[in-house]
């Protein structure tokens, strides 16, 4: 239980260096927020869902070793909303794809229900991150070759065999309609990506997020390169995906106003954890 | 499932793999076409060089010939008679051929084969090269209709129209004589008599004198137009040439000897050789269509020949052979039986062939020509694959991100590795699918392209002149369009291999950054 504090507690230690990195006078009180809300919900629950311990990533870049990520601690509840916060270079990107298991660190645990799970076979992870993660990226990453329903069934021709896909199939192209209808593109059925807007594209990735019925969303600057208002329209549905059906989504931003929305809020300043803000 | 979709989405959208399909595509077609056309070629080879020739061939070491046909026949028979459908006794020797046209004299050198034409009839098609067995044409349209019915077995007579050459022939010449011992009376000439015999003929043996005798002062036939005594076919090749009409370019056959006409064939004696020579008349042409025959080869009637060659014996009447011909009821047991005469005649009597083995050379020839060609066009696809190899490469790179989201969304670096192979060969399916509907269409109706082309370029591609086809050959082995179309596929997949291995091994967030 302890590891748990020690993850949860805010690294006060370290000198708050956030300042710099957040931008305008909003995001001082927010780290002030912050500290002062970690320091009243210092007990948090003690099941974890996802929990990633003492991590350590460092890229080459030559003979250079570049460090990313020194020794963050960090977990998320089930059914929780936790932003990850931190200028550009400051590995927030790199820690959720260690999370969602696209990269492995060179220290530390992943853990999922309390079982490691970095350290599993790369087949197993394949299947982890095609059931238990939902991917939402800053650019959309949808395929442009496919149709909008293609894309959102996706994972699930990725999850089942030729075979057993195509007996279910149209099981599994109504479920990926529905979550189209969902997030409000059912006129779009059969465009391409090309001929969507940024914010649809945006709502098109969540449904395919949302196809294999995940456990924890990881959402990778969903908004940064979208427009105030379709910015917007993404946030209330992620809002409405966590208050609603109780999933858990981490987000990484480097925008202070929308990490407010979270419930929870974890700074990340070169490579370590330097706060975390309880409901803002 | 994903795999198939993405590959099919990729076909369709990524135009330029179709640079590769294309390549894939005329290597596959050039490679049936070419295939198609050798193995025309060989085949009608095969049926030509086959032609005049028998199954198997017992053939002497000498040109002496063996005393006792009929004996080794029987031995023949006893060991592999289940296996012969036809057997005849035959004398090879070289000789001359000389005949007079245009007022001088041509002389050739020929192989002289005595043949009886009922029972070398049986061992291979003669009467299908027979010229009065054929129509003879003129492009298509037939000038001589043929003056024998298939039904009616070669022999040594002539035909109604050779008669009637050689009776006006004889009557012409009477004339001429008579014509010419007139003037000598006018001029007070005394009428000279012909020398019976030449100075040489001291040291002429008994035997070849006889035969120089019979043969310098032929024995007037009764009948004109009865041939004489030695009769021959002639390859139509020797006693014929081309003549293209240098203002219309239109080949005919300009025939220098006709049916009817006496030539002159000089050769050997059997045991010490002495020369012979006797007149002949030439009771038909034949044509193969292997120039190597047509232009070498003269059949004569083989008792005539044995005669003047001395290969009869004076008391018993034994006539020598050279070869003993065999036709096989199947070909197959060609080997079989050619191994059991062989054990059964006495080792250095006789050289036991199948006709394959006799013309071996020729045959190995064609063979290796066309693997050569085989090996040169498959390296032509090969050239495809790496046409492919390279087009790979680019559309990873260019689909780096997609992989990182297809892996970001679970799946494995089996699957991203399968896309590309999957991709690779449907590439190498479409490629050879389209190039064999191409290569067998080229070969349905290659002899319209040739004319084409002809047309287009006024220079003849397919000169029959050089080849001796009207049209050019094609033999599809479906076994061959299959091969090179797996070959093909083969290839495109290999090829796709390492783009689909680099594919696969992409991590998932370099994937992904390379935004």
């Amino acid at each position: 239980m302890d590891r748990y504090a020690a993850m949860n507690s805010c690294s006060t230690a370290d000198e708050p260096r956030g300042h710099r990195a957040v931008r305008g006078s909003t995001s001082d009180s927010l780290v002030e927020e912050a500290c002062e809300t970690i320091l009243l919900s210092s007990a948090l629950p003690p099941h974890s869902q996802l929990v990633a311990t003492g991590i350590d990533k460092a890229y080459r870049k030559g003979d250079h070793r570049v460090p990313v990520l020194r020794g963050v601690d960090i977990s998320i509840q089930r059914g929780e909303f936790l932003s990850i916060i931190g200028q550009s270079g400051s590995g927030k990107s790199t820690l959720l794809h260690l999370m969602g298991l696209l990269d492995s660190p060179d220290m530390g645990e992943v853990l999922l229900d309390g079982q490691r799970i970095d350290d599993l076979p790369a087949r197993t992870r394949d299947q982890i991150r095609n059931r238990v993660f939902g991917f939402v990226f800053q650019f959309y990453h949808l395929m442009p070759e496919l149709t909008l329903v293609e894309n959102v069934v996706l994972p699930l021709m990725i999850r089942h065999s030729i075979w057993s896909y195509w007996k279910n199939r149209r099981t599994h192209i109504d479920r990926a309609k529905q979550l189209i209808d969902r997030v409000g593109l059912s006129h779009r059925l059969t465009h391409k990506p090309s001929e969507l807007s940024g914010g649809e594209m945006q709502r098109a990735a969540i449904a395919r997020a949302l196809v294999s019925q995940p456990q924890i969303l990881l959402a990778d600057e969903p908004t940064g390169n979208l427009d105030e208002t379709t910015g917007r329209e993404i946030m209330d549905l992620l809002n409405r995906l966590n208050t609603e059906e109780q999933l858990s989504i981490v987000m990484v931003t480097h925008d202070a106003n929308l990490a407010r929305e979270a419930a929870r809020t974890v700074r990340l300043t070169a490579g370590r954890v330097e706060a975390l803000a309880g409901a803002a | 499932m994903y795999k198939l979709l993405l590959c099919q989405k990729y076909l369709r959208t990524r135009y330029i793999a179709l640079a590769s399909i294309v390549s894939v595509m005329l290597g596959v077609a050039t490679m049936i076409v070419v295939n198609s056309v050798m193995a025309g070629f060989s085949s009608e080879m095969r049926d030509r060089i086959k032609g005049l020739l028998s199954d198997v061939v017992i053939e002497t070491n000498g040109y002496d010939g063996e005393k006792n046909p009929e004996a080794h026949a029987e031995l023949v028979r006893k060991v592999v008679g289940r296996h012969i459908a036809g057997m005849t006794t035959t004398v090879e020797i070289y000789g001359m051929i000389s005949f007079e046209y245009a007022g001088q004299w041509i002389t050739r050198p020929v192989t002289l084969i005595g043949i009886d034409p009922k029972s070398k009839a049986e061992v291979g098609p003669l009467v299908n090269y027979l010229q009065s067995y054929q129509d003879e044409k003129d492009g298509k349209a037939i000038i001589r209709k043929a003056e024998r019915s298939a039904d009616v077995p070669a022999g040594w007579t002539l035909t109604q129209s050779g008669k009637n050459y050689r009776r006006e022939r004889a009557a012409q010449e009477a004339f001429f004589r008579e014509q010419r011992q007139h003037d000598q009376m006018q001029r007070g000439d005394p009428p000279r008599e012909a020398a019976p015999t030449s100075p040489t003929d001291s040291v002429v043996d008994p035997f070849a004198l006889e035969a120089q005798a019979h043969a310098a002062v032929p024995p007037e036939p009764v009948d004109p137009a009865e041939p004489l005594p030695g009769k021959l076919y002639i390859g139509a090749g020797l006693i014929s040439f081309p003549f293209e009409e240098s203002d219309t370019g239109k080949l005919s056959t300009q025939w220098m000897v006709r049916t009817g006409d006496d030539v002159k064939i000089s050769t050997v004696t059997a045991g010490t050789p002495q020369p012979v020579y006797f007149n002949a008349t030439v009771v038909d042409t034949f044509k193969s269509g292997m120039s190597e025959y047509d232009s070498s080869l003269v059949f004569c009637n083989l008792e005539y020949l044995q005669q003047v060659r001395g290969m009869v014996h004076p008391t018993t009447g034994e006539r020598a052979i050279t070869s003993i011909q065999l036709k096989l009821k199947d070909f197959k047991d060609a080997g079989e039986v050619v191994d059991k005469l062989r054990a059964a005649f006495p080792p250095g009597l006789y050289t036991i062939r199948t006709w394959e083995q006799k013309q071996g050379p020729l045959l190995a020839a064609v063979d290796v020509e066309a693997s050569i060609l085989n090996v040169l066009l498959f390296l032509i696809i090969t050239v495809a694959g790496f046409g492919i190899l390279a087009i790979f490469f680019m559309i990873v790179v260019e689909k780096t991100r997609d992989i990182g989201v297809l892996k970001a969304l679970g799946a494995s670096s089996t699957g991203v590795m399968a896309i590309f192979l999957l991709y690779g060969l449907s590439l190498g399916v479409v490629g050879s699918g389209g190039g064999v509907a191409c290569g067998l269409l080229f070969v349905r109706y290659i002899n319209q392209i040739e004319l084409g082309i002809t047309y287009i370029t006024g220079r003849k591609v397919f000169d029959e002149r050089i080849y001796y086809f009207p049209e050019i050959p094609t033999h599809i082995d479906p076994w061959m369009v299959v091969s090179v179309a797996l070959g093909a596929m083969g290839i495109a997949v290999m090829a796709s291999i390492l783009p689909a291995r680099r594919a696969a091994r992409l991590q998932p967030v370099q994937a992904l950054r390379s935004e």
